[in-house]
């Protein structure tokens, strides 16, 4: 690979791309971590080969890209420049793309998508995506992220030759702080003000960090990032760098995303190779190093201090430390540590300027963020959306509403220790400050959806529990609290809930929030204070009226036979597993509520003329049924 | 050594030295703040949360451990305040659930009008204070014990196993910094 020594070099190396990409069609196959496991492999094995059979390859130019964010339809295929968007492609299809579109220009209509009567052609009209602005993954559809010339021709590396070659590096600073770029890892800390303190403290040797930690649960925002746009990353990093001064520098990434790792290491030797990074960029006085660092993937080990532990070598455990990192971080020397996310908005900003970043978003947050959107949607996946975009429009006109036709409840945003927002504020815009206010959190972006079947108290549990799991146990707080709260959480939902519960909740959160460590002490009593504030009610029922108004918590819940309209079919009775229906035939039969183990399978045999079954779950039935048995 | 400077504790101006935290200050200057997981010749730890003050600029105000925030000058320190007071209980609470044998823990649950614990009496006998450990490996330099497993499950072990018979056993001097006083017994440590 040929080193560039100039910001000349780059820029040739960028036209002779982008010319090479000329009258070629280029075929953009999603080969994300959630395309992979839906089988993109052997649809690009496929491909190639079907195009060689035709004789087209010099024709069409095939890359495997990042995740595309529409996983659950995947393996998805764009065809460039029309960008021509196949779902759920599989290897039989290949042969029928390649003769139709590819050779004769023709569409494969069974593979678009079809929403509502009408049928998509490009990726962007796609209502999943024509309602989002794709920044930070405007590259994931589009490139080769194991290809550096790839981005090079699509102007990357353009920002850092610019800031090489023309811009102090307190310039650079100036432009992130008036783009008032804040930090997309969950604190929305503004990223310039911290890039400036890490340039101001004395210490001359700095470091920068990329956090690739993201121990969310179900969130995958970085990862994809990581995946298909290692690229973006690193430059965003190396122009960090050059602005604080930094000559090292670490990608923190879990172990756990093995192809994300893949792609970074590729991307940095390639950059090396390029001299985009190492001694004398671009022929610049300036040299920076980078090291890839894996995580063991622990969720507290994206914390700041934790981080910088387990790359000093150490227990990745949250630290004592009041100060700043900026001033005394990794090995004790200053050190801005950065999200992946954040870190990637920055070639952007410097390439189009702060003005077009700050464009886009709130009066408190600007640009984009990305957001895993999952649960009980028509529509699941990643997708980013300005800052300010409201919870109802991500929800309806993105993921398409409420699946199988049931009522919203809830979204739960913020990660495990995030809190769970209500109908009633579903027309909040989306940003750090509105989310706070209502009790929950941006976090790192993660959108859980949720239906009236989920029951409030039992998701404050199952959130707590995972804290639980993930806490260090380190400080006392965090530790026996979060404990305590898992065991009065458990009680409640067993129906054992005592009076005076509610108030020690109350007063656990208090000693989390006040007194704990870390961030992830800090933080944890979310799940069961935003629920308390919205959904009261329920914590009440389940411990006063012992019922599940959700008709999820089992040992609240009945199943029951209505003898008058029970034909006694034996329906039900057939694929009760514990065999607790018993009954006549063509006479009302009875559940035995000691043998039932509340599977539900009853409710879903009875036939839908009889609807002889329920699921019960009040004061005055209950007991009853319970007696009857 | 640097220039004292001063701060000011409960209203009261205190001189210190920039290298002392505000816990030394506070002690120096004659003011009590309960401490569990601190010791003068360790490193702070920050783990048992005892020794929270209040740190008041304007209108901001915050919660930190005293044991491991350095004395600044012009610094607000409040260490009986409503809301130390209130997170102090709340600590205290929980440490009479897993201590109530200790009669250092009684005493300052009493003084804080604490009178009982709505925990789950767990009885530990370890609260994880990290004393041990810490002493082992900062003043001892030997690291014979250290913690395994994480959250409720974190416990002291030797690490590994047999390290007790190489070294321990001509030491324990870790042990008379157990503030649960029951260390040996916890260990197994009586019967050898
Ligand atoms: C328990 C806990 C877990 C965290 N996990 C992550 C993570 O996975 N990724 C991340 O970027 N930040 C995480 N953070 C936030 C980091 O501590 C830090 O604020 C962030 O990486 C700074 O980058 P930013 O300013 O670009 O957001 C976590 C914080 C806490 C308290
Ligand atoms: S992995 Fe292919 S769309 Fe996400
Ligand atoms: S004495 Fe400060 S946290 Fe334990």
């Amino acid at each position: 690979m040929e080193r560039f020594s100039s910001p000349r070099d780059l820029d040739q190396a960028r036209q002779s791309a982008a010319q090479s990409r000329q009258g070629r069609l280029t075929l953009s196959l999603c080969s994300g971590t959630g395309c992979l496991a839906n089988r993109s492999r052997p649809v690009y094995e496929a491909l190639i080969a079907e195009l060689d059979k035709a004789g087209a390859a010099d024709k069409v130019i095939v890359k495997r890209t990042g995740c595309h964010g529409f996983c659950e339809r995947g393996p998805i295929l764009v065809v460039y420049p029309q960008e021509i968007c196949y779902l759920s492609v599989q290897p039989d299809d290949v042969a029928e793309i390649v003769a139709k579109t590819v050779l004769k220009g023709e569409l494969v209509d069974r593979l678009l998508w079809k929403q509502a009567g009408k049928t998509f052609t490009r990726q962007s009209d796609i209502p999943f995506y024509s309602h989002q602005t794709r920044q930070v993954l405007a590259h994931n559809s589009l490139m080769d992220p194991a290809d550096i010339d790839d981005y090079i021709g699509y102007d990357g590396y353009a920002a850092l030759a610019d800031v090489l070659a023309n811009r102090t590096p307190q310039q650079v600073i100036d432009e992130i702080k008036r783009a008032d770029l804040r930090g997309r890892g969950g604190g929305g800390f503004p990223a310039g003000v911290k890039w400036e303190t890490t340039r101001n403290a004395a210490d001359p040797v700095k470091y920068v960090i990329v956090n690739g930690d993201e121990g969310d649960p179900g969130a995958y925002m970085d990862r994809s990032v990581l995946e298909g746009a290692p690229h973006s990353v690193l430059e965003g990093l190396i122009i960090g760098a050059y602005a604080i001064g930094a000559t090292a520098g670490f990608f923190y990434i879990r172990q756990e995303y093995p192809l994300a790792l893949t792609n970074t290491l590729k991307a940095i030797e390639q950059a090396e190779a390029r001299g985009l990074l190492g001694d004398n960029i671009l022929g610049s006085p300036f040299s920076f190093h980078v090291k890839v660092h894996q995580g063991a993937g622990a969720f507290v080990s994206g914390e700041s201090s934790a981080l910088v532990s387990a790359i000093e070598g150490r227990v990745g455990e949250p630290r004592l430390k009041y100060i700043r990192q900026s001033v005394s971080g990794l090995f004790g020397k200053p050190t801005c540590l950065n999200n992946v996310e954040t870190w990637a908005n920055v070639p952007l900003i410097i390439r189009n300027g702060a003005d077009w970043f700050r464009a886009t978003g709130t009066e408190g947050s600007k640009g984009t963020k990305i957001f895993s959107l999952v649960g009980q949607v028509e529509h699941t996946g990643l997708v980013e959306v300005p800052m300010g975009t409201t919870l109802r429009q991500i929800i309806y006109d993105i993921g398409g509403g409420i699946k199988s036709g049931r009522k919203f409840k809830a979204v739960q945003t913020g990660g495990p220790s995030g809190g769970c927002i209500p109908e009633a504020h579903l027309d909040t815009p989306v940003d750090f400050d509105a989310l706070t206010q209502l009790g929950s959190m941006m976090g790192s972006g993660g959108m859980i959806v949720m239906d009236e079947s989920s029951c409030m108290v039992d998701v404050a549990r199952y959130f707590v529990e995972f804290l639980k799991e993930e806490s260090c146990g380190k400080c006392l707080p965090c530790r026996e609290g979060i404990r305590e709260m898992v065991t009065i959480l458990n009680r409640i939902t067993q129906g054992q809930g005592r009076p005076g519960d509610i108030a020690f909740l109350e007063d656990i959160a208090v000693l989390l929030s006040e007194a704990a460590l870390c961030g992830l002490g800090t933080s944890a009593a979310n799940p069961v204070i935003s629920t308390l504030r919205y959904f009261r009610d329920e914590y009440e029922a389940h411990i006063h009226a012992k019922t599940c108004p959700a008709g999820v918590c089992k040992a609240l819940i009945a199943y029951t036979i209505d003898a008058e309209r029970c034909q006694g079919c034996g329906a039900c009775a057939k694929q009760c597993p514990t065999k607790a229906i018993t009954g006549e035939k063509k006479a009302a039969h009875r559940i035995d509520q000691k043998k039932c183990v509340k599977c539900g399978v009853c409710l879903d045999a009875c036939p839908k003329k009889y609807r002889a079954v329920a699921k019960v779950s009040s004061v005055s039935v209950v007991p009853e049924a319970v007696q009857t048995a | 050594m640097a220039d004292n400077i001063t701060l000011t504790i409960d209203g009261h101006p205190v001189s210190a030295d920039p290298s002392q935290t505000v816990l030394d200050a506070a002690r120096s200057a004659g003011v009590a703040i309960p401490t569990l997981c601190h010791h003068k010749d360790l490193l702070p730890y920050g783990g048992c949360r005892l020794c929270l003050v209040e740190l008041r600029q304007g209108k901001r105000s915050q919660l930190v451990a005293s044991c491991g925030y350095y004395a600044k000058a012009g610094l607000e320190v409040h260490t009986r305040s409503p809301r130390v007071l209130r997170a102090r209980k709340l600590v205290l609470e929980v440490l009479l659930a897993l201590m109530p044998y200790s009669e250092e823990i009684r005493r300052l649950a009493h003084e804080n009008e604490v009178t009982e614990t709505r925990y789950q009496r767990t009885m530990h006998y370890c609260v994880l204070c990290g004393l041990c450990v810490r002493y082992c490996d900062e003043v001892k330099h030997t690291n014979c014990i250290g913690f395994v497993g994480r959250g409720v499950e974190r416990n002291v072990a030797w690490v590994p196993p047999d390290r007790y018979d190489q070294t321990c056993r001509t030491c324990f001097e870790c042990m008379s910094l157990c503030p649960t006083g029951v260390f040996p017994s916890n260990f197994g440590l009586a019967e050898v």
